[in-house]
């Protein structure tokens, strides 16, 4: 070609594509950029924060789970030294006095009455965190206790007390009583009719206890008032902008008066994703005009956040000889606690995905979450199908057992794929391999047996049930293999307008391009951060590229949960490296095109810091091209609209994509003390596209194990009668340990999700799901006992309940 | 709050003796937690971590004086032949980093039900060596747990030292949790072989309001080892004297539901830890006799 | 009261501690070593864990008044450290570790978009990064702690050793499989470097 600059380099394929040269783009396993500062100390959490003269705060919380408050008196906490500010619902500033995520249903401070234990009625501010306990400690309030509602019985019989009196939010008009915070029912088909074509019918009931998020790092904060009269609040939060939208209206502030910005962030898992302390900091430090403090202990974090709905599922499934699924109808009744958090969500989700990865033409669903006095549920990872996946799959394994067929072969049979109609009416319009992760997890060899033997005839205990512990030595040691799969929506789903927004700059510094990035989006510890500097290089042909921190100067970026970061914030920040590509490609045609045809014909990329063309030939350099110019574009990405679920046929588009994942759960159960260890807990699932490989299996791992948790050991118990918790502390919720944990092989596939940027698939729930169905299957494999509670206690293996 | 640093027995004796409710302080993992939660804010901590002849131990000819802040993790390093229960036990003790502040003395001031060291202790039958400025006492462990989460000390009174006969045969001790480590005992068992005395010896952890002894479970074996001739032979024990010894060890339990476990459970699983641990010193017992015969 | 004690190599002071503070809160609110993290304070998490003396313990178990006159490493320290170590066996002289100074000097600002490159790092701390152990991080101070005790008494351990040693270390995010890979990691690195 005349006027070419220099040759092309032999072998360079002649459609080079953006990206495709970049190193340390997506793709790749990169390091995480904030990974230094977390193995030196360095990195600042909520918890860390600090400021010359800060207050710290304490809440007092309620003793009772459900009772009108008689008096508050707080006059001996006021007298004490040390004590700044103690504040009652008395002293809230602004006519909006509740908040909520859908429904502001959330008192800031407890207004007459307590609906659940642990619920926030006073507040202190203090020089020292013993010196606000010592103080709260000395606030009297006098209760009369109300009758509770624990259950669906308590919450729906004709003389029960309302939870909440006066509802006006918009499920009122369709639940069928006003302690259900919201039903969706799906009817599909007939299945009544289709139940006649039956071989087999399969009825279960089943119990999904009540799971914590356990992140480690407690909710914790500061907030310093400003000289506006605004704040700035440092948090640990999964959703900047929905904070802020509830926060600023307590405080009688405007939006911008209120800066938030993201502190580190110590793990979440959906427990984040509604207010804790934020509120509380920024009363307290308006109130006294000084920074204020809160960072709540372990006990105090098992009331400072929702927990995973605890569920009564009642299923039915029926089947042909030949081992078709005929029909499904289901109830599923989910416990909301007393505030509405996120639960018409996960009545949504356990709803339309109740079937499960399968094909079932006639349903028959009702999911529910009641309003009751426990403690409030709402978001915790793969909420609403975490549920209904452990009772489907259950089921699974009954239906295929009586139809006398192998249990992966029946789920094979009844897989769903790309182009099934779900309950809903909605095409699955992307690859839906269930049965290939089935038969990916069913191939892998199976660990060898009696791996605890030693020499001698000894056995490392460390290696059997009990561990440590030294309960057996192999009596009573019995092996089960278990498999289960799972289907997770991604994304906010139910014509929600989910979107997220990506700043991006690029400038040229010590004469090499630099690229920013700035987004909301809440970095919890899933590599969002890695994320977004590999798209940023992949799409700018960069490699130096800061991440700016996350705070409210830029657009919402919406939740880190519902697995849609990487899918929703990423295609964001895709978006607008795209558009600063464009950009910058405009300037270097201004500057150059006269030079060169090829900056008027061909396919313009970046690549290595210059601008090329499709066929690999280097026009100019960014540097040139910017000199001393920035680009930087602000703007939204959305991922394709969703509809709302009718509310009495429950059909409509309410999903954007899904994912899915299988497990295989070998386990060894010592069958006389009814103790349990997870051999192995494989784990096949399928990602669409893999940005950061090593990252997407850190999560996988991470999802199993906590699906391992609620199976054998996660449970908050409530006391029935009081409505109280009795376990709130590490010492007896007990999350797993790396003892606890077995070698968790992971298979990923990627199939790309053409509607998805990079073809990617959101993978943090997915796991989740199948994880703990699959070792309650491989329990029942070694004691062939039903085993329909969630999660398995000593006593149910040993009939001592 | 105030905060007592003895720098020698003899002052944590007097300042005992002057602020009887001083809560003494070692290896800090039963009274910080309290602290840190907010459950307790006693007048005076007393802290034992300067007095270093409470870290350290002597091997005698017939017994072993542990010192009451012995850490859990030394015990099981250096002790585990001459006191093998109690250094089975020491492992099951939550985790590294607790094994490594706590010890003996503080599972016996805090005689909680729960804490891992006590069936051992039972079954070692051991004594507990307490002071006051008005002298000292050998408590025997049988003596010694008097109530929920009470003892048999005076106010003014400190663990010194726990005097533990060294293993004359085979020990064992077995702990059910609901998790594979770091957990609190849903309830425990352990046994000790005395072939010298011909005698068996047990303790129970977590099944009833104190620590117990399964006196009729011991009674019962002792009797029908003796009778059988089963010291002498080395004969294995037969499957019904096994079982009875587990019922019994059941029957000693008095155990409640709570969060941990349910009574019943509690019950059952003791009866089954008691059957193991039994087949466990009576192999190593046997295995023992015959490498002495052979020899 | 008053504690005296070192940390990281450097002496120490702290002024009106009250007396039922722990360990890990002096570290953390006087100290200006906020590292060492404070996950459960009961020693059920680990994630307070810094050396006494070269014991790891849980700091939030151990009272204030009890590290008068004894020496404490956190993970702020455990570069150097690891480092005195590989060159002449411990860090009984005092040089190594933070200054006095540079301690509380220490304020945690909102996370900025530094990296911390060029940092110094001990082997265990270069495998976790490495081996993508770490996720939110909140665990990594106190794993790292352990880890670097165990490899110190144990340079070639088993996976059973690796799991008993860092047992009573709780970890949300991972599943443990990349927190042993991290550990092998170092283990092998080290053996090499040998």
């Amino acid at each position: 070609m005349a006027g070419t600059t220099a040759p092309s380099p032999a072998g360079v394929p002649t459609n080079v594509t953006q990206g495709s040269q970049t190193k340390g783009g997506i793709g790749e396993s990169t390091l995480r950029p904030d990974g230094t500062l977390k193995v030196t100390g360095e990195f600042a959490y909520s918890s860390d924060m600090w400021h010359e003269d800060m207050l710290w705060g304490q809440t007092l919380r309620s003793t009772v789970a459900h009772a009108e408050i008689v008096s508050i008196d707080t006059s001996e906490a006021l007298a004490m030294a040390g004590v700044y500010a103690v504040l009652t619902y008395d002293d809230l500033p602004a006519e909006v006095k509740n908040y909520g995520l859908e429904i502001q249903d959330t008192p800031v401070l407890a207004h007459g009455k307590v609906r659940h234990h642990g619920e926030p009625v006073a507040l202190v501010a203090a020089d020292h965190p013993e010196t606000a306990r010592r103080a709260a400690a000395k606030i009297k309030i006098e209760y009369k206790e109300l009758p509770l509602i624990t259950d669906e019985a308590s919450a729906t019989a004709p003389d029960a007390v309302l939870v909440h009196e006066g509802r006006d939010d918009h499920h009122i008009g369709h639940v069928p009583h006003p302690n259900i915070v919201h039903r969706q029912p799906i009817i599909r088909g007939d299945a009544d009719e289709a139940a006649k074509k039956a071989d087999v019918i399969v009825k279960g009931e089943y119990t999904f206890g009540m799971q914590d998020q356990a992140f480690l790092g407690p909710e914790s904060g500061l907030a310093v008032p400003g000289e506006d009269g605004g704040v700035d609040l440092y948090v640990a939060t999964q959703w900047l902008h929905s904070d802020l939208k509830q926060i600023a209206p307590v405080l009688g502030l405007p939006e911008e008066k209120v800066r938030m910005t993201l502190s580190g962030v110590g793990g979440a898992f959906g427990g984040r994703e509604d207010i804790s302390m934020q509120i509380h900091a920024c009363l307290l430090a308006l109130r006294t005009g000084k920074p204020v403090k809160i960072v709540y202990n372990r006990f105090e974090s098992f009331f400072g956040h929702v927990h995973r709905h605890p569920a009564k599922l009642y299923y039915e499934h029926g089947a042909t000889k030949d081992g078709k699924l005929t029909h499904m109808k289901c109830k599923i009744v989910l416990d909301g606690g007393a505030y509405a958090s996120a639960s018409p969500a996960v009545v949504g989700n356990a709803s339309s995905l109740s079937v499960g990865p399968y094909v079932v033409d006639d349903v028959d669903i009702e999911a529910i979450a009641l309003y009751t006095n426990n403690p409030p549920c709402g978001a915790m990872r793969g909420f609403g199908a975490v549920q209904a996946c452990f009772a489907y799959e259950a089921q699974m394994d009954k239906l295929a057992d009586k139809l006398g067929l192998d249990r992966v072969e029946f789920r094979q049979l009844n897989a769903m794929e790309q182009g099934t109609i779900m309950p809903t009416g909605q095409p699955v319009d992307s690859p839906a391999p269930v049965a290939e992760i089935l038969r990916r997890v069913k191939s892998r060899p199976l660990p060898p047996e009696r791996q605890w033997e030693v020499a001698d005839g000894d056995a490392d205990v460390r290696e059997l049930p009990g561990g440590l512990s030294n309960t057996t030595h192999g009596e009573g040691v019995v092996r089960g293999v278990g498999y289960a799969v799972g289907i997770k929506n991604v994304g906010f789903s139910e014509g929600f307008d989910d979107y997220s927004t990506a700043k991006v700059r690029i400038e040229v510094i010590n004469g090499e391009p630099v690229a920013t990035v700035h987004t909301a989006m809440a970095e919890v510890g899933q590599g969002g951060v890695t994320v977004h500097a590999q798209i940023a290089r992949t799409e700018l042909g960069v490699q130096q590229v800061t991440i700016h921190p996350a705070d409210t100067q830029v657009g919402s970026a919406g939740s880190t949960s519902a697995s849609r970061q990487t899918y929703v914030t990423g295609g964001a920040v895709k978006n607008s490296c795209e558009l600063v590509r464009e950009k910058v490609l405009e300037i270097g045609r201004r500057k150059f095109g006269s030079y060169h045809p090829a900056w008027a014909t061909a396919e313009l990329l970046l690549e290595g810091g210059k601008v090329v063309t499709d066929g690999g030939e280097v026009l100019t350099t960014i540097a040139e091209v910017l000199e001393d110019e920035a680009v930087e574009i602000e703007a939204e990405w959305r991922h394709r609209p969703t509809d709302a679920f009718d509310l009495v046929t429950g059909q409509g588009n309410g999903h954007v994509q899904y994912s899915f994942a299988a497990h295989r759960a070998v386990v060894e159960v010592d069958t006389e003390l009814g103790l349990v260890k997870v051999i192995e807990l494989s784990c096949a699932q399928d990602v669409g596209k893999a940005l950061n490989p090593l990252s997407v299996v850190g999560q996988i791992q991470g999802g199993t194990t906590q699906g391992l948790g609620v199976a054998v050991m996660e449970e908050i118990i409530v006391d029935p009668k009081t409505a109280k918790v009795r376990n709130p502390s590490f010492t007896d919720y007990l999350i797993p340990t790396i003892l606890d944990t077995p070698t968790i092989p992971v298979d990923v596939l990627e199939l790309a999700d053409d509607h998805a940027p990079y073809g990617l698939r959101g993978i943090g729930e997915a796991p989740t799901l199948s994880s703990t169905p699959a070792v309650l299957a491989a329990i029942r494999n070694a004691t062939g006992l039903e085993l329909n509670k969630t999660p398995v206690r000593p006593e149910h293996l040993t009939g001592t309940s | 709050m105030d905060f007592l640093r003895p720098a020698s027995w003899e002052e944590a004796l007097a300042a005992k003796a002057e602020h009887p409710t001083a809560v003494p302080i070692a290896g800090g993992t039963d009274v910080m937690v309290e602290i840190n939660f907010d459950h307790r804010r006693p007048e005076y901590l007393l802290d034992l971590n300067r007095i270093g002849d409470l870290s350290e131990w002597e091997v005698g000819e017939k017994t072993v004086r542990l010192g009451a802040s012995v850490s859990y993790t030394k015990i099981m390093e250096n002790l585990r032949t001459e006191l093998p229960g109690l250094a089975l036990a020491s492992h099951t003790v939550a985790s590294p980093q607790i094994r490594n502040r706590g010890g003996v003395g503080g599972n016996l001031g805090t005689a909680s039900p729960a804490g891992d060291a006590h069936p051992a202790l039972l079954s070692s039958g051991c004594e507990v060596e307490v002071e006051s400025v008005r002298g000292v006492r050998m408590i025997p462990i049988d003596d010694f747990y008097v109530g929920v989460k009470r003892n048999a000390m005076e106010p003014d009174e400190l663990i010194r030292a726990v005097h533990l006969p060294k293993a004359d045969g085979p020990q064992q001790f077995s702990k059910v949790g609901t998790r594979n480590a770091m957990v609190i005992a849903v309830c425990a068992f352990g046994i000790a072989l005395h072939p010298e005395t011909r005698t068996v010896r047990t303790g129970i952890g977590s099944a009833a309001p104190t620590p117990v002894r399964a006196r009729e479970a011991e009674d019962f074996l002792t009797a029908a080892l003796e009778e059988g001739g089963f010291w002498e032979s080395g004969a294995p024990i037969p499957p019904s004297v096994a079982k009875q010894f587990a019922q019994l060890a059941s029957g000693a339990c008095n155990p409640i539901d709570d969060v941990r476990g349910s009574a019943k459970y509690r019950r059952h699983a003791v009866g089954i830890m008691a059957r193991r641990t039994l087949g466990w010193t009576w192999e190593s017992y046997r295995g023992n006799e015959r490498s002495a015969q052979c020899a | 009261m008053r504690v005296n004690f070192t940390v990281n190599g450097r002496e120490q002071q702290a002024d009106d501690v009250w007396e039922g503070e722990s360990l890990l809160y002096v570290l953390r609110e006087r100290m200006g070593l906020p590292g060492s993290k404070n996950a459960c304070e009961q020693g059920e998490c680990g994630s307070c864990t810094v050396r006494l003396d070269g014991v790891p313990v849980c700091s939030c178990l151990v009272a204030a008044g009890q590290v008068e006159g004894r020496d404490v490493v956190t993970v702020e320290g455990l570069a150097d450290y690891a480092k005195q170590r590989a060159e002449h066996g411990g860090c009984g002289t005092g040089a190594c570790g933070t200054s006095l100074d540079a301690a509380k000097q220490w304020e945690a600002r909102p996370a900025d978009s530094q990296t911390g490159e060029g940092t110094q790092l001990s082997p265990i701390q270069q495998a976790f990064i490495d081996a993508g152990a770490v996720q939110c991080g909140f665990c990594t101070p106190g794993l790292l702690v352990a880890a670097d005790e165990l490899l110190e008494r144990n340079s070639e351990p088993s996976d059973a050793d690796i799991r008993e040693a860092l047992s009573g270390n709780l970890c949300r995010c991972t599943g443990y499989e990349k927190i042993l890979d991290a550990v092998r990691l170092a283990a092998a690195r080290e053996g090499e470097a040998v």
